[in-house]
């Protein structure tokens, strides 16, 4: 890396001088508008902001913690807090009190930047718990008229002080990204970890950049790209792509209006890259079904037909086969007829690269974007190696696999079965946790706690949770993710948790897919009150087992489902039962539901009494209580 | 609670209205100061509705005066008092239905346009320049209102709690100085009600608008509002803060009857 750009902020000045007023940086709809923002502006907000912060008495090694939606201004902050040699500390906006306050005070924040009212009303809720914060500054004055707080501050009145400070500082902010080094910390991401207490990954300059690097000669980004800033800032992966991608890229970064309007907002900015979950991916996917069964008879008629065209081809592609004759010709003219205008619908129509990660993605959703013409990719990685380590190249997709390390990643499969990494973006350690970092690294291998193998093609396929593969009474290997993300390919559930660890077969609860499941239920006509009253529905039972039968199928006699229930709520990171990025806690979950499990062991048991307590946001809780029924699982033919 | 400094912003004086015989205001006198929210309460058939047909101009009264701002203004039409700086809702939604949540609320933008026919169609020059401050106006209202997500959506396709504020939306949008309520959150579930109650109280602190609002939830009535006027058969029964109309004898039996302890709500 050249010594111009081996901090973020220096890219940014790079960036400036590069190319100033010339090139939109960043974009955000506000009032109905896209307001641009060219590279020098945003540096310019950058440096008032760091002036401000400088200002506050904001020092190297402070760090700011950053709660909110994608706001271009509270990416600037970001950025304000590294050009000072300070480490932003982005944390989920929807986590709740107990877990945002752990954060705020485990890390050592003195400043915390909080987009709205409502991030405002939490923080100032928790203040007395949070002696080491100094200052609260908010984005949006909207509803902030009266508050009155010692130390709160707004965004603006923080640049206007910055403006007045750096009059009397000139060059303050460029001698400060000056001393900056790649070996300085750049942020601490705090990973919601499927177990026990966050813990904050610290990450370098160098780590980032380096793997943005390394990513980017895989899988090319230039300038002229656009990208879409949705997902949680707490998470890596948008730190990768909004800020370390743009920034060695030049590539500029959309912010949507509102969380609500993001659907809107893609498709008319139309990115050419994106990431996302396959949750979004799936969800895409049941919204065009939908769509697709509304239409009219010949719409319908002619999109199955193409749609099919289109799985056949792209599973010829991935298989390396050039095609017939006839099936090129008709995946021209399905180009013209239904995948163009499928695309232009979904808001996909300019993307030349997209890719998912984090979860399991079912085989027929890849093959349903790669059918339309939407180069879908698998990837893997994590926030301690830098976000991503492998990717699959272009004509090289396996529908198992998440793809070879990009260049300077090593992987290698520990005698347990377990994936360990080297990499560029191998992260410092955990904030102030020196033995969970000695845990996670073998002698500069990190451990990612997933159970996986490399293929003969140098794939690497990931099978589970290490700690999660276990043993079933006969001694057949269980791998309980393996047949959960069978399960949640079905359109209809949402979320799958299969138990069977020491016990003589497999058993699953399950959550159903409230919107699919509900417009499902609308076109039969039966009434619904709410998902636990869906839930409890005898035809909703049938329908889902029916899909169980269908996984079933798919596995291996001993590991087949025996019995059911469909859960009465829906798994939630407020009960703490998924993480914000809706990975399964399965210990807790496991513990939580153990007379749900104990009881579809037991012989003749039809019915199982739950009681539930339900915790809200703000920390309240209250009690239900139901009954779920087990139903049994046949399986026909074997 | 505020200062009642200076002159009212709206003064209604000892006015009555009737219709042939029925008689649905008898001598009402209400002051309304700048910046405060005024709710008008009381049963069925009290006049609270005729009495804000009064201030917007809907109906003349037989005897009285009404002054906004210390001018006479008892018998101008609805719409020159739209163009006075008085905006409403209505009891029931009164929206263009097939038309956009956008054009809705630019509809109430009506009062300040200026351009006319030939160079609006042409849309050249000073009439291009005004739609485009025009826009501004309501995309800052639809932002304040959080229906970013619903901007192009068909107004009569809305659930109702949203409909309601897509209406509110349109009276904001000509910069009222005064704003009449009649019944916002009627028909409405709770959470509706509360973030029709967070809104009406935003627009107050936010702009200082002047309010004047019927309500039947007496929940929402003292929460809300700075002074309450009680009206019962067309007359004036009652007025002061919330807590001391809710106590007051007098009310508790025009609501109650005779025999009843106190009050809904609080």
């Amino acid at each position: 890396m050249s010594a111009v750009g081996d901090t973020l902020p220096k890219l940014l000045l790079a960036n400036a001088q590069r190319y100033g007023r010339r090139k939109t940086a960043m974009r955000e709809k506000a009032y109905g508008i896209w307001q641009a923002y060219s590279w020098s502006q945003y540096l310019e907000q950058v440096r008032e902001f760091a002036l401000g912060l400088a200002n506050l008495g904001f020092q190297r090694d402070d760090k700011l913690a950053i709660i909110g939606d994608n706001r271009p201004q509270l990416y600037w902050a970001l950025v304000a807090a590294e050009a000072l040699g300070g480490m932003p500390v982005p944390i989920y906006q929807d986590a709740i009190a107990t877990e945002m306050q752990y954060v705020i005070d485990h890390s050592d924040a003195r400043v915390v930047l909080a987009e709205d009212q409502e991030q405002v009303d939490k923080v100032l809720e928790m203040r007395d718990r949070l002696p080491k914060v100094e200052y609260v500054i908010y984005d949006d004055p909207k509803g902030m008229r009266h508050y009155s707080s010692p130390g709160l501050l707004s965004f603006a009145q923080v640049q206007e002080q910055g403006r007045l400070f750096g009059q009397a500082h000139p060059g303050y902010v460029e001698a400060a990204v000056d001393k900056g080094q790649g070996e300085d910390l750049a942020i601490i991401n705090y990973t919601s970890g499927t177990t026990g207490v966050p813990k904050g990954v610290m990450l370098t300059h160098r780590n980032l950049i380096a793997t943005a690097a390394s990513y980017l000669q895989v899988d090319p980004v230039s300038a002229g790209d656009e990208i879409m800033a949705y997902l949680p800032m707490a998470w890596i992966g948008d730190t990768f792509f909004s800020v370390v991608l743009s920034f060695l890229t030049g590539a500029a970064v959309n912010c949507p209006e509102d969380p609500t309007t993001v659907r809107q907002d893609f498709r008319e900015i139309g990115p050419t890259m994106t990431f996302a979950p396959p949750r979004i991916w799936e969800n895409l996917l049941s919204q065009a079904q939908v769509k697709l069964g509304d239409a009219g008879w010949l719409q319908r008629t002619l999109c199955q037909f193409f749609l099919a065209v289109g799985m056949q081809a792209a599973t010829q592609r991935m298989e390396g086969k050039p095609g017939s004759l006839r099936l090129r010709l008709l995946t021209q003219l399905g180009r013209w007829l239904v995948y163009g205008p499928l695309r232009d619908q979904l808001g996909l129509r300019r993307l030349r690269a997209a890719t998912t990660g984090g979860a399991a993605i079912g085989p027929e959703v890849i093959q349903f974007f790669r059918a339309i013409g939407v180069n879908l990719k698998q990837l893997y990685g994590m926030t301690e190696c830098s976000a991503p380590a492998t990717v699959q190249r272009d004509g090289a997709v396996k529908l198992d696999s998440v793809g070879p390390c990009i260049p300077g990643v090593e992987v290698k499969i520990s005698p347990s079965g377990e994936v360990l990494l080297r990499c560029p973006g191998l992260f410092v350690g955990y904030y102030k946790a020196p033995e969970a970092t000695h845990a996670a690294l073998h002698d500069g291998w990190l451990a990612t706690g997933d159970a996986g193998f490399v293929d003969p093609d140098g794939h690497l396929v990931i099978i589970d949770r290490v700690k999660d593969v276990s043993h079933l009474l006969d001694g057949s290997v269980f791998a309980p993710q393996y047949i959960e993300n069978r399960l949640k390919f079905s359109p209809y559930i949402k979320e799958a948790v299969a138990a069977g660890h020491e016990r003589p077969y497999v058993v699953a609860m399950i959550n159903i897919d409230l919107e699919v499941i509900g417009n499902w239920a609308e076109k039969r006509g039966i009434p619904y009150a709410g998902y636990a009253d869906l839930a409890h529905n005898p035809e909703v039972y049938e329908l889902i087992l029916h899909e169980i039968q269908r996984v079933n199928a798919s596995l291996n006699a001993p590991l087949r489902i025996k019995k059911f229930v469909l859960l009465h709520k829906e798994l939630d990171p407020d009960d703490a039962e998924i993480t914000r990025t809706r990975k399964l806690r399965r210990r807790f979950v496991y513990d939580k539901y153990q007379e749900i499990i104990d009881a579809m062991y037991a012989e003749g048991i039809a019915e199982v009494k739950v009681r539930a307590t339900v915790t809200y946001e703000d920390g309240r809780t209250s009690e239900t209580e139901r009954s779920l029924r087990i139903c049994a699982v046949v399986d026909g033919g074997t | 609670m505020r200062e009642n400094n200076g002159a009212p912003k709206l003064q209604v004086q000892d006015i009555h209205i009737d219709f042939g015989g029925l008689r649905a205001l008898l001598g009402v006198s209400v002051d309304v100061h700048e910046g405060e929210i005024v709710a008008i309460i009381g049963p069925n058939g009290a006049g609270k509705t005729t009495l804000l047909n009064a201030i917007s101009g809907v109906y003349h009264p037989s005897r009285g005066r009404i002054l906004l701002d210390g001018q006479d203004r008892t018998f101008l039409p609805p719409s020159r008092v739209a163009t006075l700086g008085i905006a409403r809702t209505f009891q029931n939604v009164a929206l263009f239905r097939g038309m956009s949540v956008l054009d809705n609320i630019m509809v109430g933008r009506h009062c300040h346009m200026r351009t006319g026919v030939l160079s609006a169609g042409l849309f050249w020059g000073l009439a291009q320049r005004e739609e485009v401050r025009h826009r501004a106006a309501v995309e800052r209202i639809i932002d304040f209102l959080e229906i970013n997500h619903l901007r192009k959506a068909p107004a009569g396709t809305l659930p109702y709690g949203f409909q309601k504020r897509v209406e509110l939306g349109r009276a904001l949008a000509a910069e009222p100085k005064l704003l009449l309520l009649d019944e916002p959150m009627a028909g409405m579930n709770l959470e509706e009600k509360e973030d029709m109650a967070r809104f009406i109280l935003d627009v107050n602190d936010e702009w200082g608008t002047t309010m004047v609002l019927i309500e039947h939830d007496m929940g929402v009535v003292m929460d809300i509002s700075h002074r309450v006027v009680v009206l019962d058969h067309g007359e004036k029964i009652a007025e002061g803060t919330p807590d001391h109309v809710r106590a007051d004898p007098v009310v508790v039996r025009a609501y109650l009857g005779e025999a009843a302890g106190g009050m809904r709500g609080g």
